[in-house]
């Protein structure tokens, strides 16, 4: 019994994860942002002001963020870097 | 370019990124199991999509439109925007390119590494599964797009044909040269696809949220070279971080470059 039911529980979340990643992907980000852009989108629209600039606004920020985040901040160089000296030569023992 | 023509080129190129994804799995399964186990793992796949499509169809036009497209839109936005992601990943050398042979190559030698074990009608289970799979994950994706993007443009005839066209088209090319359809441009492909999804993705999305576009369908023309143009910049800009991330090699030192590839 408790086999079957770790069975079920097993395959529930393979179905879970498979539909996780069709739908949301590499990055959490990116749904969770369109998701709030829209919801954005419909209160400003409610409010009777004009809100088709606010995905698109979104996206301006959010493409470079997500890029940034997939390549550790290579859109914005932590530091400048210098040039390297070779690698000390590796140490000897002392003569006995 | 018309609505329509826009339409038609957008599930038609998506399509056939699909198809050629399948259409290596199968080959792979084909040459490397058995072309008839295989061939069944196509027709089920096939039939289990029409199941799908069936159940689906009928719903999608029930649901009121405005709605529909709010969901359909931001659905859209979020494929779309996780294709021009790898796509500017790619482009920019940050994420190895999408290659056609080394997939296949890797699924030649998972598939033949096997004992054959004969279910009911199947001489080769393994074959069917991989064939099955690879017809039903790649199959699920033309479904959606055609639905999303039929439904939405009151034409999903157009859009089933568009989907047809690619995925015959594909096929019938993978049949004849039984190898993997490696000159299929399917990178650059992939980033088109990716600015058309996020482009349609974001007019329908922000129109079911109650915005008005300012020229209506014609904004269209306007979003889809911007993003674009956009995501182009974006992959100048990654190249140029890139280069000056990778340091320059001194005697002495093993260059570094083989640890940038993301995922």
């Amino acid at each position: 019994m408790a086999e079957t039911g770790r069975g079920l529980a097993a395959r529930i979340r393979a179905f879970g994860a498979f539909w996780y990643d069709f739908v949301i992907g590499d990055d959490w980000l990116v749904a969770a942002t369109v998701v709030a852009g829209l919801a954005g989108t419909y209160g400003l629209s409610r409010a009777g002001v004009a809100g088709w600039w606010l995905v698109p606004a979104v996206l301006v920020v959010l493409l470079p963020v997500s890029l940034s985040r997939a390549v550790s901040g290579s859109l914005l160089p932590r530091r400048i870097r210098g040039p390297r000296r070779p690698p000390a030569a590796p140490r000897t023992p002392p003569p006995s | 370019m018309g609505a329509a023509s826009a339409l038609f080129l957008a599930v038609f190129l998506a399509c056939v990124v699909e198809a050629v994804e399948a259409t290596t799995i199968v080959l792979a399964a084909g040459t490397g199991r058995d072309w008839r186990s295989a061939g069944l793992g196509v027709g089920a796949g096939l039939a289990t999509l029409a199941v799908i499509v069936a159940a689906l169809g009928p719903a999608v036009s029930e649901v009121p439109l405005r709605g529909l497209r709010v969901v359909v839109g931001a659905l859209l936005l979020i494929f779309g925007l996780q294709w021009i992601r790898k796509a500017v990943l790619r482009a920019s050398g940050h994420k190895a390119l999408h290659d056609e042979e080394v997939l296949y190559a890797r699924h030649l030698a998972e598939a033949t590494g096997l004992q054959a074990r004969r279910a009911a009608f199947v001489p080769d289970w393994y074959g069917f599964t991989l064939s099955y799979k690879g017809v039903l994950l790649e199959g699920l994706e033309v479904v959606f797009i055609v639905l999303t993007f039929g439904s939405n443009d009151h034409n999903i005839g157009l859009a089933a044909i568009a989907a047809g066209a690619a995925v015959v088209l594909v096929a019938v090319a993978g049949l004849a040269v039984r190898a993997p359809l490696a000159r299929v441009p399917e990178n650059t492909m992939k980033f088109v696809v990716g600015v058309m999804l996020t482009s349609f993705g974001l007019f329908w999305g922000a129109e079911g949220a109650g915005a008005r576009w300012p020229g209506s369908d014609a904004a269209l023309l306007v979003i889809i070279p911007a993003i674009g143009l956009y995501a182009l910049a974006l992959v100048a800009l990654l190249r140029r971080a890139r280069r000056r991330e990778v340091p320059v090699p001194v005697p002495a030192e093993v260059p570094a470059a083989a640890s940038s590839e993301v995922r």
